[in-house]
């Protein structure tokens, strides 16, 4: 009998240490691009500045794409609509600068950045709040069915954007960052922009809080063990539905956050911005597995990175970049980089 | 609680569909409580279509199941589980990206790890004590079911629906099963098994259900089936009375 739970642990060993290293194959990919694209660009600045310009982008696309993630992982929901949250996100926080005028625009870092934490969370309301209506007028009839989930929520996005368009009207709206925000700091040559260094901080905070979310929480563990296997979490006597919404709600807050912060990085929005990003949010998740937040990451990390030195070394390609990342990793990895589960 | 023998669980006239094929063709079934009933037929027989239907994870389209005296028939599987009903399905359902730990945190739901019912677990299963940080993917077969045994009974349930538990599994594991599967015997909690092993069968059973085409076609003790080699023959096309265990 004993003998037969040494063979177990002995049987588990090699897996364990083969997991070990397949998972951290898929970290290295972020430094290895990095390093990879040190050769052609061959200056130290230019490398160093493209390189943040990079991961702000990426951990951006990060946070409008880790919620979704999620979404996608826990109730196989396909939400095109996502973008509806973003782009009101960014509309919702840019009237809130707008009426925070002083603030906003005052001489002072604290109160600019004051201004930036009230209109961030009036976006990520009004994107929580927006995506809970959404979840349930549009995304909910359809559980189940792919095709209707796509044509709907898609329709859905639509409609967001021309109701976006009645409420500020056709034109984009220009959003100038503050004085305090805008420049760069240069350090041995690398132009460190200030703003790029906030979104980074930023994505990385909101990477760690939902990784400790969930793995120490048991909210997390149970979307976690959603994503793997939804029946048994159910048959465990919780009702995943209500968890859903939880997390749907969430993800349309997170779209919002990542909006404005989009919107202030471009420093105008449209309503179109939410689908223009979209196709990245997709690519992201796609790359990195469904349902797996490391995956996201990292994946974010990668599109943001490429799209960058693409765009300073192909310029011409740089709008196919995200594509062909996509390929060459799904050649490599056809589930992703990362898998959550494998159960279902 | 009811006393002993008295129908804990019942199926009449269950038809269950799954998408455009028709499963269950109206199955009768009675759980006695405080016993184990076992759940035999062969392959593809709609054993594991009738558990998952009492579970409420496929719909009955017609007929009744009925826990405590309630038609549970309509109920979502959530509300299914929280009147005492805990299942080991037969891909054992294991969260392969937590650890064991967090496995048995999520299964005890109602009041969180009770420190003498994981001791009492742990000497169901010692592996679960030494395995207990690790993830639960990394567990052999064996363990992995002993896993999805435990985090079945971490709380004390009405009723434990176990699905082939020996299913891929080496003799000396099958073994260890059977001891801890008696010694849940002696709390008294009635069970509903399926489990493809006679030699198993005929050892912890009671009572019995054999199925064939998505309808029960004998009932009896098991006793009396484990004696009658004609009827286990004809029953379950078994040559040899005795199994291979
Ligand atoms: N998801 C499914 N889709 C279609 N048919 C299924 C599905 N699951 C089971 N079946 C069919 O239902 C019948 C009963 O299956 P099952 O209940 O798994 O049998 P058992 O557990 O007795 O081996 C089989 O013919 C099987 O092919
Ligand atoms: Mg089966």
């Amino acid at each position: 009998m004993s003998t037969t739970r040494q063979e177990g642990a002995i049987a588990a060993e090699p897996r364990n240490w083969l997991g070990f290293v397949r998972d951290r194959a898929a970290y290295f990919t972020v430094p290895v691009l990095a390093l990879l694209a040190f050769l052609p660009i061959g200056s130290l600045p230019t490398w160093g500045t493209l390189t943040l310009a990079g991961l702000a982008m990426g951990l951006m696309i990060f946070i409008m794409a880790s919620g979704l993630t999620l979404v996608f992982g826990l109730m196989d929901v396909l939400n095109f609509g996502h973008g509806a949250m973003i782009s009101f996100g960014a509309f919702v926080g840019v009237s809130t600068l707008v009426a925070l005028g002083p603030l906003y625009l005052s001489s002072g870092i604290e109160m600019n950045l004051l201004a930036l934490l009230i209109a961030a969370l009036a976006a990520m309301l009004a994107a929580g709040v927006l995506g809970l209506v959404f979840e349930r007028l549009i995304v909910r009839p359809v559980y189940g069915h792919h095709l209707k989930q796509i044509l709907i929520t898609m329709g859905g996005l639509i409609v967001v954007e021309q109701l976006i368009i009645v409420l500020w009207g056709p034109n984009e709206i220009p959003i100038p960052r503050p004085q305090n925000l805008k420049g760069a700091f240069i350090v041995g040559g690398v132009v460190l922009e200030k703003y790029r260094l906030l979104a980074v901080a930023l994505g990385l905070v909101l990477f760690v809080v939902l990784r400790l979310v969930l793995t120490r929480t048991r909210i997390g563990l149970l979307v976690r063990a959603g994503v793997e296997n939804r029946e048994m979490v159910e048959s465990l006597g919780y009702r995943i539905s209500i968890l859903f919404i939880g997390v749907f709600a969430v993800a349309s807050a997170l779209g919002g956050l990542g909006g404005i912060m989009w919107g202030l990085y471009d420093e105008v929005i449209t309503a179109h911005l939410g689908m223009s990003v979209m196709v990245l949010v997709f690519i992201t998740i796609i790359i990195g597995g469904l349902g797996s937040i490391e995956g996201c990451f990292i994946a974010a990390l990668l599109i943001g990175l490429t799209n960058n030195y693409v765009a300073y070394l192909a310029p011409k390609l740089s709008l196919g970049s995200a594509i062909i990342l996509m390929v060459v990793v799904l050649m490599w990895r056809p589930q992703g980089l990362l898998q959550p589960s494998g159960s279902r | 609680m009811g006393e002993t023998g008295e129908t804990l669980l019942s199926l009449s006239g269950v038809h269950t569909h799954i998408g455009q094929y028709h499963i269950l063709h109206g199955v009768d079934l009675e759980v006695p409580r405080g016993q184990l009933t076992m759940l035999l037929g062969r392959n593809g027989a709609g054993k594991t279509t009738t558990m998952r239907t009492i579970m409420g994870l496929w719909q009955a389209r017609q007929g009744a199941v009925r826990f405590a005296g309630e038609d549970i028939a309509r109920l979502a599987t959530p509300d299914i589980a929280r009147r005492g009903i805990a299942y080991v399905p037969e891909n054992m359902g294991i969260f392969g990206t937590l650890t064991v730990e967090e496995n048995m945190v999520l299964a005890a739901r109602r009041s969180g790890l009770n420190a003498e019912r994981l001791d009492w677990i742990y000497s169901l299963f010692p592996a679960m004590r030494k395995f207990w940080r690790w993830p639960a993917g990394q567990l052999s077969g064996g363990q992995k079911q002993m896993l999805a045994i435990s985090r079945a009974i971490i709380e004390p349930a009405e009723l434990l629906l176990v699905d082939e538990p020996t299913k891929g599994l080496a003799p000396t594991i099958i073994d260890a099963l059977a001891e801890a599967i008696m010694a849940l015997k002696q709390t008294g909690v009635t069970i509903l098994m399926v489990e493809q092993n006679f030699a198993l069968a005929r050892r912890v059973g009671d009572t019995v259900a054999v199925m064939d085409d998505g309808k029960i076609i004998h009932t009896g003790t098991m006793a009396e089936l484990g004696a009658d080699t004609a009827l286990q023959g004809r029953l379950l096309g078994l040559d040899i009375g005795g199994g291979t265990a």
